[in-house]
């Protein structure tokens, strides 16, 4: 067991550094970027942590991790006993070790970042995670007797997960319908493979069938089969509506349909879903980037994922290009930092107004025109205007648009009591995520918009806590 | 898993297949579609439903090979299986009495225009079919269209059967013969379809195609499938796959289906490479 230092040592501990694939060789691969901690490097980083008395950094955590609780046992050498805390509160710590913006929730509140570097939290969960997939540690058994009712969960992402982890553990049947092949939703056709290995999303998901949560794929809810075939002729008491924003906007401008011009999620899904980088292996192709030119539009985790994979297609130019300047994009820094590292280019005020095509119909340049700041909009960032004249030709060979989702519509068209917003987000109950028909919940970027995987798993778990009230308490529910 | 329970070639390189799927056989209404993956490496592809059985909860479709993944299907029998089906997607076909119908089939599309005929007919309309191919072998569902016709033509494009010419020879033929046509649907290749639409425009004859772009989930996620309708754009998985044929952007969909021809090209000989040498070794 490792040493718990008086204060001023722990302070004058620096951050520790996690290891990671050299930015020139990584860039021609897919593999994994970072390595995560060694055992020492981890004691070490705990070793940094005040032990606050009220642990701040839990207010910072969307699923309430008893964060100074995991990394005292990390200090304590008692890694597995780390994890299992964890797993009080989070389903998939792995997962959320990885791609959690923890920059802007638990480490922003930590009280060492005042005036230090906050301590590494997310870094610290990943490697307990890790270190517990490796012992190969079974999940926690159900203990509890079961209800006899039944949920459904649509949609097998991080919000019907982290849903179905927690109706399981209440001894709820848990069944969830995912609409593609594969489990993991936004985990497995968004997120790549070297920012989130695939291996570790499907180990997750096993140990969630080893505690009884049924899985069934290629089930399209609003198609396949509809709420109401679920509730009345299924016998679900409850269902849980987590399908994620999935439907890809785009710019309305001219040339967007020309051959070459992928949306984000399409261009991901290719790659990551369908491995279309390991062509012709795998059946689905993806245009040859090598020495081209690639734009990704967006200033978002989407866009630098796509740009990312664009490098590592073998693209001679990637770019980022986005309408505002770097300070306002909406993509982790950690994101931005490695992009960069990796050779990606980065194209500040800048906005597309056309794309060109040959005679093929393939894109060939994209019409830019540069932008300046002015007054703050809606969201508090300084509004992009248009600098009149300044438009120029990028030439390119492949775009993909990264500039967000709406919501998708499947569910709306087949159940249009569940009421949506303007924007086609359903609306719900922000304390029980129940929507407006009776037994029906719903959580993550089908509510929000496009957001995190940890805001989409709080979601999931508030509803399960309120699906289990429903289904003990229903009677008394107003609607 | 899904089980196949009928495979039978319906002529050269067009094959039938019936997959046990009960839920979309039950399901499934006329002008929607599955998307299918064979195995762990194979690709999505969508295709049109033909025909479902309750009684046995089989979904039929029929596959015309001529890219790798369809070439591999075809080279499935019954009691094979195949990893994934899922459907039924898209929106069914709009169905209602519009009087004279025309339903035009080219090659395999007969496989598609076939379910709507039924559905038309089913709902009152006089129904014409126009079941189209390059040649004598390769008309399909001869039997199946003319049962639900009440006028029902066969056109090859050499003569070899039926009246020699195209689709289009037949459908100007009727019109000029003075048959107040009410509705068009028309399914087959895009030059055809283009066709068909560029001559019921003029005589204001309401004509809706059946697109078939390139997809992946089939859900509205990706937006691969996305065409141009009426200076909209519109995803083919959820909006369609059947659009008002005089506002599709055909040459756009065109291009957009080409996309990946160089790609689908080598996958289809390092496939058909790979047959030769199994072959081969089954041989020695």
């Amino acid at each position: 067991m490792a040493e718990f230092l008086p204060p001023k040592e722990r302070m004058a501990i620096p951050k520790q550094i996690m290891p990671e694939q050299d930015p020139l060789e990584r860039r021609n691969n897919f593999n994994e970027v970072n390595y995560g901690f060694t055992k020492e490097l981890a004691i070490k980083e705990a070793q940094r942590c005040l032990q606050c008395k009220t642990a701040t950094c839990i207010d910072g955590c969307p699923v309430d991790i008893k964060i100074d609780d995991f990394i005292t046992l990390i200090v304590e050498e008692d890694f597995l006993g780390a994890a299992k805390k964890i797993k009080e509160d989070n389903v998939l710590p792995a997962i959320c070790g990885r791609v959690c913006p923890q920059e802007e929730q638990c480490e922003k509140t930590c009280v060492l970042g005042k005036k230090y570097e906050p301590v590494a939290i997310g870094r610290l969960e990943r490697f307990v995670a890790d270190i517990e997939m490796e012992a190969g540690v079974e999940p926690v058994p159900v203990t509890t007797p079961k209800k006899g009712k039944k949920v459904a969960i649509v949609g097998s992402g991080p919000a019907g997960l982290s849903c179905a982890g927690d109706l399981i553990y209440m001894g709820y049947d848990v069944t969830v319908f995912e609409a593609l092949h594969e489990l993991g939703g936004v985990l497995v056709y968004g997120i790549p493979e070297f920012r989130l290995p695939k291996e570790i999303v499907r180990k997750e998901i096993h140990n969630m069938e080893k505690i009884g949560v049924k899985f069934e794929t290629d089930m399209v809810i609003g198609r396949s089969l509809t709420i109401d075939e679920l509730m009345q002729e299924e016998g679900y008491g409850a269902v849980f509506i987590g399908v994620g924003a999935g439907l890809p906007w785009f710019m309305n401008i001219p040339g967007e349909n020309l051959v070459g011009v992928y949306s984000a999620n399409e261009f991901l899904t290719r790659v990551n879903l369908m491995k279309a980088y390991l062509f012709p292996e795998y059946d689905m192709p993806i245009l040859d980037m090598k020495g081209k030119n690639v734009a990704v539009m967006g200033g978002g985790n989407t866009a630098m994922d796509a740009v990312r994979i664009s490098k590592r297609l073998g693209a001679k130019h990637s770019y980022i290009v986005y309408r505002r300047s770097e300070i306002e994009m909406p993509a982790r820094v950690e994101e931005v930092h490695h992009a960069k590292e990796e050779g990606v280019e980065f194209l500040m005020l800048t906005a597309p107004i056309e794309m060109v095509g040959d005679e093929k119909g393939r894109i060939k340049a994209m019409k830019c025109i540069k932008m300046e700041l002015g007054e703050p909009d809606d969201s508090g960032r300084r509004r992009p205007i248009p600098i009149e004249g300044s438009e120029y030709i990028l030439d390119i060979d492949v775009a993909v648009i990264a500039i967000g989702n709406g919501s998708n519509p499947l569910i709306h068209q087949t159940s249009p009591e569940i009421e949506v917003n303007k924007w086609g987000n359903i609306v719900v109950d922000a304390d029980t995520m129940k929507t407006t028909r009776k037994g029906v919940f719903a959580g993550g970027d089908i509510v929000t918009g496009g957001a995190t995987v940890i805001l989409a798993m709080g979601a999931g778990r508030k509803a399960a806590k309120a699906i289990d009230d429903y289904l003990s308490n229903g009677k008394e529910w107003k609607y | 898993m899904y089980q196949i329970t009928e495979a039978r070639f319906l002529a050269q390189d067009i094959k039938l297949f019936k997959i046990k799927e009960p839920k979309i056989a039950e399901k499934r209404k006329a002008g929607q579609f599955v998307i299918i993956r064979i195995e762990e490496h194979g690709e999505r592809i969508p295709l049109t439903i033909a025909d479902s059985d309750t009684s046995d909860g089989t979904v039929t479709i029929i596959v015309q090979g001529v890219g790798k993944t369809t070439k591999q299907l075809n080279m499935l029998e019954a009691g094979d299986e195949i990893m994934d089906i899922v459907g039924p997607l898209g929106m069914p076909s709009h169905i209602e009495n519009f009087g004279t119908t025309v339903s035009i089939g080219g090659g395999v599309g007969t496989a598609i225009a076939y379910p709507t005929a039924v559905a038309l007919k089913q709902a009152g309309n006089h129904v014409i079919t126009i079941n189209g191919a390059r040649s004598k072998d390769l008309v399909i569902l001869e039997e199946e269209m003319k049962e639900v016709s009440d006028e029902a033509y066969i056109t090859t494009d050499d003569g070899t059967y039926g009246h020699h010419g195209f689709v289009t020879d037949m459908l100007q033929k009727l019109i000029d013969d003075g048959t107040k046509i009410d509705f068009v649907l028309a399914i087959g290749p895009i030059p055809m379809m283009k066709a068909v639409s560029d001559l019921t425009k003029p005589h204001g004859i309401k004509t809706i195609v059946s697109l078939n772009p390139i997809m992946i989930d089939g859900t509205g996620m990706c937006g691969g499938c996305r065409v141009a309708v009426g200076g909209k754009v519109k995803f083919a998985c959820v909006d369609g796959p059947e659009f008002d044929a005089h506002d599709v952007d055909f040459k756009n969909l065109t291009d957009r289906n080409r996309m990946y021809q160089e790609y689908e090209k080598k996958s289809l000989e390092l496939y058909e490479h790979e047959c030769k040498l199994n072959k081969q070794i089954v041989k020695t």
